[in-house]
């Protein structure tokens, strides 16, 4: 890791105002306005007896990583590409990995503080328990962001250009919000959904995140199968990745 | 200028040695067994068409590329195996690359200077290049010439020994090229060994103390600009208007004749000095005067048409 790349490529995130919006405030936004709703403050046997407000907690915690990792840094990454930034920087000491390392690192904690602000708010403006299992949850999320980065790393290596990093990008951006309960939580799926979407990387994260949240370790089958994800996908990004 | 140079040892180390090199893409030979070695403190010239091979070429020498076959030594180490002790004495300004768009120019000096272990000081550099006012614009908002300039800038950021600049003056108006010019044989003056990709001649001619032409992969000719224009078949160009018109057959025979071209009354005929005093000896003979009569010396254009094949013999006929 290169601290001089690292404090440019921050500097550079924070030029960069859509990005800062929707990564780090549409999730507490979106959370503010369902728990604006009032039935969304009444306790539903749909959430195991919880609130809604608080079965989307979890939600909002993913929509961050996933933003980030599907949307902006693969577009980051296939442009410094295409551009010929990394060919550049290829030309002096430093490697151009420490571009990519850079981004991740840029992305991953801007995926954190996301959750880290959907939780706050949570806590203050709707009561929202904190993670009752915090080590659990902490667990569960690094995974999760890990798992993001590198599905988007593998999205940057799949694409030639910025634009059709952009379309798969877009396509694995909705099955992804799915999973992670944005149009419904899990805990609100039919059973056999719920099950089907556990398989998935974020489906399997918003999982572990709420048993986590109740106060449960997660369960090891969801980690496992974050864990895997993380792990396969990292390989794929690897074997795939282009420097030019 | 010149005298700044290190003097040159007879038994030094070349600074670029390339050897039989060889580079594919997907079975199509880019570049077909080049050599060539830079010494010391020049500023040698890669000239060539489009598409020759002169950018596969120094990005094996910049360690961009792995060679297929062949040798390629910088200060005598590998530039892919070394790649990172090459890279800190290599200053390169690429082809086509681009810096992060919204970073300014202070920004990206600053960067690049951290790459460097012992980088030169960023502002000096900024103000000898003309960027000081730009220090705070954005990489992005910045014009053609000014991006070429803090191109070079970071290629000479890092204090090398060697700066590899491809098509440096591309794209610039007459006027940015000419200052650009200044600025490399002001490189060249602090010590600096300069290798440039080019296909002006103008700025190979001016510029390079030794060409290496390169014709679809290989080393077409390699030679002092002025060597060069000797060594192609029509380095001096005599044109005039016959008062009378002259028998084809006479001229035709004229000794080391390169070319020949007739448009509106005018001859024009590219040959040795021998065509020279042959020609003046036929007009005398046959009484015949010659209205603006020229003799000039070839362009290392003319030579470099002639020696990549695409030559006035076929243009003339």
């Amino acid at each position: 890791m290169n601290t001089a790349v690292l404090r440019t490529e921050i500097r550079l995130f924070r030029r960069e105002p859509g990005a800062l919006f929707w990564i780090l405030l549409f999730p507490t936004l979106l959370l503010v306005i369902l728990g604006s709703i009032p039935s969304f403050r009444q306790p539903d046997d749909s959430f195991g007896g919880l609130r809604p407000v608080d079965g989307y907690v979890p939600v909002a915690v993913l929509l961050g990583l996933i933003v980030g990792g599907l949307q902006a840094m693969p577009q980051n990454l296939t442009g410094y590409r295409e551009r010929g930034i990394l060919r550049r920087m290829a030309t002096t000491p430093v490697r151009p990995s420490a571009l990519l390392s850079a981004q991740m690192v840029v992305f991953g904690g801007a995926a954190l503080t996301s959750s880290l602000l959907a939780l706050v708010v949570g806590r203050l403006a709707f009561d929202v328990r904190l993670p009752e299992q915090p080590f659990g949850y902490v667990l569960a999320l690094v995974l999760a962001v890990l798992a993001a980065l590198a599905l988007g790393a593998v999205v940057s290596a799949l694409s030639r250009t910025t634009k059709i990093a952009g379309a798969i990008g877009s396509a694995v951006f909705f099955p992804a919000m799915f999973c992670a309960g944005v149009w419904a939580p899990v805990q609100t799926m039919p059973d056999v959904l719920a099950k089907a979407v556990g398989f998935s990387p974020f489906g399997a994260a918003a999982q572990a995140l709420n048993e986590a949240a109740a106060g449960d370790w997660p369960g090891w089958g969801h980690l496992g199968v974050v864990a895997a994800w993380t792990i396969l996908l990292t390989a794929a990004a690897v074997r795939w990745f282009r420097w030019e | 200028m010149r005298a700044v140079r290190t003097p040159r040892d007879p038994g030094a180390m070349p600074v670029i040695e390339v050897s039989e090199l060889r580079k594919s893409y997907g079975g199509r030979p880019a570049v077909d067994g080049v050599s060539f070695t830079v010494e010391e403190g020049e500023i040698f010239g890669v000239l060539g068409p489009n598409g020759a091979g002169k950018t596969t070429t120094v990005e094996c020498v910049e360690g961009l590329r792995v060679p297929d076959a062949g040798r390629v030594r910088v200060l005598g180490l590998d530039p892919v195996a070394d790649h990172e002790r090459v890279a800190g004495v290599l200053g390169a300004q690429l082809q086509q690359s681009e810096l992060q768009p919204k970073l300014t120019v202070r920004e990206a000096l600053e960067l690049y200077a951290a790459f460097y272990p012992r980088p030169l000081d960023w502002a000096p550099l900024a103000e000898r290049l003309g960027l000081t006012a730009k220090l705070d614009s954005r990489v992005g908002k910045l014009s053609g010439g000014q991006k070429q300039r803090l191109f070079i800038a970071l290629a000479l950021i890092g204090d090398p020994r060697i700066v590899v600049l491809d098509e440096l003056t591309t794209g610039l108006d007459p006027r940015a090229r000419r200052d650009t010019w200044e600025l490399i044989e002001d490189i060249r003056a602090n010590g600096v060994t300069v290798l440039l990709v080019t296909h002006f001649m103008e700025e190979a001619q001016r510029l390079c103390d030794r060409i290496a032409v390169i014709d679809k992969g290989r080393v077409a000719a390699l030679d002092t600009p002025a060597g060069l224009i000797r060594r192609s078949a029509g380095a001096t160009v005599i044109s005039f208007t016959p008062s009378a018109p002259l028998d084809e057959g006479d001229l035709n025979a004229l000794p080391g004749l390169a070319s020949i071209a007739y448009r509106d009354g005018r001859v024009t005929l590219a040959g040795g000095d021998e065509t020279v005093n042959a020609v003046i000896t036929l007009l005398a003979r046959h009484r015949v005067t010659a209205h603006q009569l020229r003799v000039t010396d070839a362009t290392l254009d003319d030579a470099f048409l002639d020696l990549t094949g695409n030559g006035t013999k076929e243009a003339a006929a």
